[in-house]
């Protein structure tokens, strides 16, 4: 999770040049041009033998022009994407504290089980009988997800966090629908400090967003939620532990005031990793919640999916779960795919996205209950010796007290430095580091929300710490230009967000003819 | 526990260190009479081959696709993906990273992105593409509410030969989001009116093309009829490959192309992850969905990409975004990227011939056996049949069998009256030896 609401987006002027090579490279900083740069179009990286000559029967609808797309031989084709690879930062070179994005360890066991034939090569739409393994592992991971929750039905189709955040308000609204009410209840209260993805799920299917202040303590009061109900309100969506890193404490009371005033609560899942075997959150009174099974349950990132938001639902909405979903009968488990009386609807194509349901599966068989609450704790361990690190030097917006698995700092710290939150986490870039989440949440100036979870060893945190107040020193001591500089050691110094914005470069495109070119001259 | 590396003793230091007693203090934000104090209700961990033991065993209880004769299409394709795909895939910098919020050390994903959006935009004959969406089906919806954005309407046209399950979450989401969405019928032969169903209200028609019962469908008329009416054209596809033969959408002037990119790159999964593909017009690029890639300079003048148009985006913009899209298919989009660029042009037209090749010798195949009826004059990989009897009934026997025969169209929609349909797909993993078997099979139980 990140914003950049109010951080600068093009860079200062250029420091000193680096020193040049003829190649443009960097010993193992290697560039690497585009596809369409060193592609062509005859060339193929795959063998296949021309068919025999047939009639076509596309009814007059051959394509004929050139598409253009290059092509690139085996060796071609590795080198490429391994010297691109080598561009990105990833949890496995390192420690990478995204707060809100769970950035642990994948466990490459949970790579090999997603890859069995038996799971990967299997058609969602062959008959169910050929893939009743497929329909266990759903079945087991519902399981698994329902008990951890306390919930009474998991909605699996969702493909990423807000799209089951988009399912559970949906499941909302058809159970509104079915109270009569839709015309009267369009309003969803969401606090300041949300997720942005929040109140754009609301908002896509059509209900007003209402905000709710924060205490002064960073968290939401019952007060202030009691003071923003009315009969208008359809639901709540709420973080818990909120994007501040604290648990709502007075969610049971909210939870009430919610139910009372006739809505539903909606609680924003991100941050499930701090309370796995410590507390359900439907237990806490709510009625809906995605879980990321990328982030608290290991499925890979990928540099930006997929991912996966399965929905686990209250007893009052699990009968508007959306379609498919897996039953059993006398002759095994079946989907219910079509007809359902009180299911709202369709999510997407087909079951969802069964490839991180396997991985998934995997991180929670090798977890068990022992490892899952062990890993809650650790991850909650983490970061408040990153908080009770770093304590004396850098600001929290709501005092010095216990966080969650995540610790929010804001920039009070660095107020008349000249310093800013971006120039920091650009600092970190040069010392090895991924930056925090940075100006996120909204609700504090400059934030900088570290979440370093349960993967890294008390070794690498105290590095880390190191790090992070030697960097508080050179600010304290007035070393500006090299955090104005930075980075200066990564595979690109600072990019002209600006630029990129105002003239859009969206895709490659042919350099013009050279007789144009002289043309326009 | 293998994945946590903190020894107790080490657990107690830094108990000490933050200057608690024990880790509940650490959770005492919880309300007391909610704090789970047992065990939940669920096994102890377990060694690493004990999980793959487990899981491997759930997984022995499916057919897999490359084990038998297998046709089964319908908006989830299996084709050969060459090894590289897979390896490159797995390299750490990419399975391992974030969303690329900081440029300076995600040029890889960034570069990947811009060169997808690229391929994209190409295949498609479109002029931009965004980094990717969940998958077709929900591209396909999103499409729908970006023509409601662009032309300030809010009613869909949807065809009779659009997937059905796509159709459905169109249908979920416009309902819920209180728009319009008329469906024509189940369309087998492609003789649809749908000039006729554009009216002043009419924001979008969506039209797949090849069409669910396979029919590649002539856009232009409904090109023009849309455009003479200020409605847009959004096509869809399922079947990426056949835009390495059949004219692309863009050159057919759809305003909006939406697809499934999965058959390029990507396993069939069960159903996910797969990979929305989804292009447009320029002037519409602040309407669209999703993350886009751009192109810049970094401070010291060299090329570089970030993401960019972020104001369109809900972490900027909140409830007025253009869609509530964050974590997108990054990893689906570079197996496609990788995939295709081994492909290259000539690749892809050649797979796309050997694919429509195959389809016409299944297609013939079928002609001359009995109690079967090829329903398409036209096709790319797949086509529909009409056999004699109840179609899934002679699915499950066909799977009885060890032959993956395709989909009942009852499957997709079970109250159509056409439970005697199956669509039928053909790819270049098929060979001579499984299409006899299907055929052979298929005289046996239909």
């Amino acid at each position: 999770m990140l914003n950049n609401q109010g951080r600068p987006t093009a860079p200062a002027a250029s420091a000193e040049a680096p020193q040049r090579t003829f190649t443009t490279n960097r010993a193992l900083q290697l560039e690497e041009g585009l596809i369409f740069e060193h592609g062509r179009v005859d060339v193929t990286g795959v063998d296949m033998d021309e068919p025999e000559t047939f009639a076509l029967r596309l009814g007059g609808l051959e394509r004929m022009a050139p598409i253009g797309l290059p092509g690139l031989s085996e060796p071609e084709a590795m080198r490429h994407y391994v010297r691109l690879s080598q561009k990105n930062y990833s949890i496995d070179s390192g420690l990478y504290p995204l707060g809100s994005c769970t950035m642990k360890h994948n466990p490459r066991i949970n790579e090999a089980m997603a890859r069995l034939p038996g799971f990967a090569d299997v058609h969602p739409l062959q008959p169910v009988s050929t893939a009743q393994g497929a329909l266990e592992l759903m079945d087991e991971l519902s399981r698994w997800l329902m008990e951890m929750t306390g919930a009474h039905a998991v909605a699996l189709s969702p493909k990423a966090g807000a799209h089951g955040e988009l399912c559970g308000m949906m499941a909302i609204r058809a159970a509104i629908e079915a109270r009569g009410e839709s015309a009267t209840r369009n309003v969803v209260l969401v606090p300041d400090s949300a997720h942005g993805t929040n109140p754009a799920t609301a908002a896509l299917i059509g209900f007003a967003v209402r905000s709710v202040p924060a205490n002064a303590d960073g968290t939401v009061s019952a007060q202030a939620v009691r003071a923003a109900l009315g009969p208008d309100v359809a639901a709540i969506m709420l973080t818990n532990p909120n994007t501040c890193g604290l648990f709502e404490r007075e969610i049971v009371e909210i939870a009430e005031a919610i139910h009372e005033a006739g809505a539903y609560f909606y609680c924003d899942g991100a941050n499930f990793n701090a309370l796995m075997g410590k507390a359900r959150p439907v237990d806490l009174g709510v009625d809906a919640m995605h879980i990321n099974l990328h982030k608290t349950f290991s499925t890979p990132h990928g540099g930006g999916g997929p991912g996966a938001g399965p929905v686990v639902l209250s007893e009052r909405l699990a009968p508007y779960a959306p379609l498919p979903f897996t039953t059993r009968d006398t002759t095994g488990r079946a989907l219910v795919e079509h007809g359902h009386a009180t299911a709202f609807g369709r999510m997407t194509a087909f079951h969802g996205q069964m490839g991180m349901f396997t991985r998934a599966m995997s991180f929670m068989l090798s977890h068990g209950s022992d490892g899952l609450r062990q890993a809650s704790e650790d991850a909650v361990l983490n970061a408040n010796y990153v908080r009770a690190g770093l304590a004396d030097l850098f600001s929290q917006p709501f005092g010095d007290r216990p966080c969650m698995h995540e610790v929010l700092f804001d920039d009070k710290w660095l107020e008349g430095t000249g310093v800013t939150t971006l120039d920091f986490a650009k600092a970190m870039i040069d010392e090895g580091y991924h930056p925090m989440t940075m100006y996120f949440p909204l609700v504090v100036h400059g934030a900088m929300l570290i979440e370093p979870t349960e993967s890294e060893p008390k070794v690498a945190l105290d590095l880390f710490i190191a790090t992070l107040r030697d960097l508080a020193f050179r600010v304290a001591r007035g070393e500006t230009g090299s955090f104005h500089a930075a980075p200066v050691h990564a595979p690109r110094r600072r990019l002209d967000e600006t630029r990129a914005a105002r003239q859009p470069v969206l895709r490659w495109t042919p350099p013009r003819p050279i007789e144009d070119t002289m043309a326009a001259e | 526990m293998r994945f946590l590396p903190h020894t107790n003793i080490e657990r107690q230091d830094m108990l000490a260190a933050i200057g608690v007693g024990s880790i509940d203090d650490l959770f005492a934000d919880i309300p007391a009479a909610k704090r789970l104090t047992a065990p939940l209700d669920l096994p102890r961990g377990k060694s690493e081959a004990a999980v793959a033991r487990a899981l491997s065993a759930m997984a022995g209880k499916n057919v897999a696709a490359a084990s038998v004769p297998f046709f089964v299409g319908c908006g989830a394709y299996k084709h050969h993906v060459p090894a590289t795909v897979d390896h490159l895939i797995q390299r750490s910098e990419f399975l391992t990273s974030y969303t690329p919020y900081q440029p300076e050390i995600a040029q890889g994903t960034l570069q990947m992105l811009f060169e997808f959006q690229t391929q994209v935009a190409m295949l498609t004959g479109m002029e931009v593409a965004n980094a990717s969406m969940y998958d077709g089906s929900t591209g396909t919806a999103e499409a729908v509410l970006m023509a409601h954005r662009i032309t300030r309407r809010r009613k869909a046209v949807l065809s009779g030969g659009l997937h059905p399950h796509y159709a459905e979450v169109v249908r979920t989401l416009s309902r819920m989001a209180r728009d319009e969405v008329v469906s024509l019928p189940p369309d087998v032969f492609a003789r649809e009116a749908l000039v006729d169903a554009i009216d002043a209200d009419t924001s979008c028609i969506v039209v797949q093309t090849p069409d669910v019962f396979g029919n590649p469908r002539d856009l232009r008329a409904i090109a023009r009829a849309c455009h003479a009416k200020g409605a847009l054209l959004i096509a869809v596809f399922t079947e990426a490959v056949s835009l390495g033969l059949l004219e692309s959408p863009g050159a057919m002037d759809a305003d909006i192309v939406v697809g499934e990119g999965q058959s390029i790159g990507n396993a069939l999964n069960f159903g996910g992850p797969y990979l929305g593909l989804f292009a447009t017009r320029q002037k519409y690029v602040r309407q669209m969905p999703g993350r886009l890639a751009g192109e810049t300079v970094d401070a010291a003048g060299r090329r570089g990409f970030v993401l960019t148009l972020s104001t369109r985006e809900q972490h900027i913009r909140r409830e007025k975004a253009t869609s509530n899209i964050c974590t997108n298919s990054g990893l689906c989009a570079l197996a496609f990227s990788i995939h295709l660029s081994l492909l290259g042009e000539t690749g892809l037209r050649r797979l796309a011939r050997i694919n429509h090749a195959n389809a016409v010798k299944l297609a013939d195949m079928l002609a001359r056996a009995p109690n079967v009826e090829v329903m398409n004059e036209t096709f790319f990989n797949e086509f529909t049949i009409r056999v004699k009897g109840d179609a899934a009934t002679v699915i499950e026997r066909l799977a009885d069998r060890d032959i993956l025969g395709g989909v009942p169209v009852s499957r997709l929609l079970p109250n159509a009256g056409l439970d005697d349909l199956i669509i039928v797909a053909n790819t270049e993993v098929n060979t001579d030896e499984d299409r006899e078997a299907f055929v052979a099979a298929l005289e046996g139980v239909a």
